[in-house]
């Protein structure tokens, strides 16, 4: 009988670096349970790609794989590389929203426009939290942050919204109060051909959560789940209607050439 | 006896050759003059070969891509000129710092920003040498013929897998585009990766140039830019553990400059005027050479395969030989500023440079100089 516990996926003797409250215990769990789901004992058939973030630390080093740690926004062309070069491996990009969508985002969108066959994980606090908490390209319309003290004037990317236009495989959007679609969502995003795309609402009490006014991993995770809109609900009511909530649900479920087939194709042209 | 096959090709080309021969079978790049040659070479032969090639969306993304493929077990390459080179600069820092063998092509023009893009320039030798922030080496190897572009390209694979480090190949648009005969033997002397054994896992220290294993064969290796102790770890604050990563990093460079080095002298021990020269330069002062004898002027030469790391011995023979020095350069003078160091007043050391146009320094320009620096 198998049984489930992350000590089996975590490199020993290392603690995990996180704050208390931090939404990235969460996602641990959740994605390692995914990976248990699927069949996996260990990580042998995992690579991870991270860039520079809270979230890039996830996987590096504390997960017992093989992961490759990248200067900030680099994952992307990383694991593209990996991918095409050691296709029997699930390669799984982890990272934040700064290092995803704001500085990364030029590889966010040709990932997904090529259709690689990675998963990319953005976990989305909806701030720079390892730096304090500056305002991000996810930075809700209004919200203070250390860099908008009088609350943010951009409005924010809709990362899932984006890779799905792209032609994303798998493209789901949940939050860290949503622990279950969470795990069913990662199973979906390791098992698709092509480019997967998952983003995770989570909660970040030290450098965003203080500012607005939640002061603990619990308030926010109230936060998420009282403003969580389901896509389907969105769709009804009209997007306009739904500004400043989560809208959380599988955004894109297709199947298309990946990018190594496309490339072999190509390459079979006489 | 191996077959040598003569194709009369550009210098981008032979590179290509060079780099498959090498054992390159990863390409990734971004458009950009004049290095699309590479590129487009290796679209068509790399496929043919095996290898995947790439274009990516930026120079950022090809330098990381040629990382990943690295670490994915393959040797990889990216070619770019100037604009791009600056954009790479974060990921060769990172290629230095994580050990990951791989092999950049600056094919320079004239800088700075876009400046006259398809024009020749020398104007990236200490971006080749400082342009990625910290401490660090590089190794940094100079072409001056499209022979050349062939050997040094795969003299560049091998040194990466030598050192496990980036190695840059500093060439310039008149290299690039030059078109000559080139001999390519069936084949050619290759350095291949060292692999750890199952149940190493000390990948980054231990020893001066440590096994590096593939991703996925279970070494359940972690990779990082941060600084990191011997498994690879993170380690961000102790200090012991940064002096011995960036050391011995710098170190497993600079100790083997002298097997690293290469390059070619002519009379360094019997000359009235001496010249440092690399990369396209060196034609006009081959040329130099015979018209200066007519003036009865003997010209003493070194020329810099090698730029990075830089062996001071035949330049100092050099210039204990002659009362001055010459460093010709299609820039406003960059090199001259390390012979300079090098020489240390053995001699003295003067610059002739030129920018704009793509123009050359002529034979008659330099003699001009070496005349007016010589007093004859």
């Amino acid at each position: 009988m198998r049984e489930f516990s992350v000590k089996n996926y975590l490199r020993s003797g290392l603690k995990l670096p996180f704050c208390p409250g931090c939404g990235a215990y969460t996602i641990i769990d959740c994605f390692l349970k995914a990976v248990f789901n699927l069949g996996y004992n260990d990580l042998r058939k995992f690579v991870f790609c991270s860039g520079i973030g809270c979230s890039a630390w996830i996987p590096s080093p504390y997960f017992n794989a093989d992961s490759i740690h990248t200067p900030h926004g680099r994952a992307i062309p990383v694991a593209t590389a990996v991918k095409l070069i050691r296709p029997e491996l699930n390669v799984v990009v982890f990272g934040g929203d700064g290092d995803i969508a704001g500085i990364g985002g030029n590889h966010l969108i040709h990932a997904a426009r090529r259709n690689v066959d990675i998963t990319v994980i953005m976990v989305n606090n909806m701030v720079y939290g390892m730096t304090g908490g500056q305002v991000a390209p996810t930075t809700p319309l209004g919200y203070k942050t250390t860099t908008t003290p009088k609350g943010c004037f951009e409005y924010p990317i809709d990362a899932v919204k984006l890779v799905s236009v792209l032609g994303a495989s798998y493209a789901a959007r949940w939050t860290t109060a949503h622990k279950k679609e969470l795990i069913k969502a990662f199973e979906e995003a390791i098992e698709s051909k092509g480019f997967s795309f998952v983003e995770v609402i989570s909660q970040c009490p030290t450098n965003f959560g203080r500012r607005i006014n939640l002061r603990g991993s619990a308030e926010m995770l109230k936060w998420f789940k009282e403003n969580s809109v389901s896509l389907e609900e969105a769709e009804k009511l009209g997007w306009d209607k739904v500004e400043g909530k989560f809208v959380v649900g599988v955004f894109a479920r297709k199947r298309r050439p990946t990018l190594a087939e496309n490339m072999r194709r190509a390459a079979s042209v006489g | 006896m191996a077959l040598t096959e003569v194709k009369f090709i550009q210098g981008n080309r032979a590179c290509v050759e060079g780099a498959i021969k090498a054992g390159c079978r990863f390409f990734a790049g971004y458009p950009i003059t004049p290095a699309n040659e590479i590129s487009e070479h290796m679209a068509k032969m790399l496929p043919e070969a095996g290898g995947i090639f790439i274009q990516m969306e930026d120079e950022i993304a090809s330098v990381m891509a040629i990382v990943g493929a690295s670490w994915a077990g393959v040797k990889s390459m990216t070619a770019t000129s100037g604009p791009g080179f600056s954009l790479m600069q974060e990921g060769i820092g990172y290629a230095f710092m994580t050990e990951t063998p791989c092999v950049i092509a600056d094919i320079q023009r004239l800088g700075p920003s876009t400046g006259q893009a398809t024009k020749c320039g020398q104007g990236d030798v200490m971006q080749s040498r400082w342009g990625t922030h910290g401490d660090y080496a590089s190794i940094v190897l100079s072409p001056n013929s499209p022979q050349e572009m062939f050997e040094l390209t795969v003299k560049a694979f091998n040194l990466a897998e030598e050192y496990r480090t980036p190695v840059i190949l500093l060439a310039d648009e008149v290299v690039a585009h030059m078109r000559e005969d080139v001999a390519i033997p069936e084949e050619v002397e290759v350095v291949e990766r060292r692999r750890p054994k199952l149940g190493e896992e000390m990948f980054f220290g231990g020893e001066e140039i440590p096994p590096m294993p593939r991703v996925g064969d279970g070494f359940n290796v972690p990779v990082t830019g941060s600084t990191h102790d011997e498994r690879g770890i993170r380690f961000t604050r102790d200090p012991q553990v940064h002096r011995r990563l960036v050391t011995r990093l710098v170190g497993k460079i600079l100790r083997n400059t002298s097997k690293i080095a290469d390059y070619e002298t002519y009379r360094i021990d019997d000359c009235d005027v001496g010249i440092i020269c690399y990369g396209c330069t060196s034609h006009t002062v081959y040329e130099c050479v015979k018209i200066a004898e007519e003036s009865g002027i003997k010209i003493g030469y070194v020329r810099l395969r090698t730029i990075w790391p830089m062996l001071e011995k035949p330049i100092i023979e050099l210039a204990e030989t002659v009362k001055a020095v010459i460093v010709p350069e299609l820039n406003l003078g960059q090199l001259r500023y390390e012979i300079e160091r090098i020489t240390r007043g053995r001699a003295n050391v003067y610059s002739l440079n030129k920018i704009g146009g793509g123009e050359m320094i002529t034979p008659e320009e330099l003699l001009h100089k070496i005349k007016e620096v010589i007093g004859r």
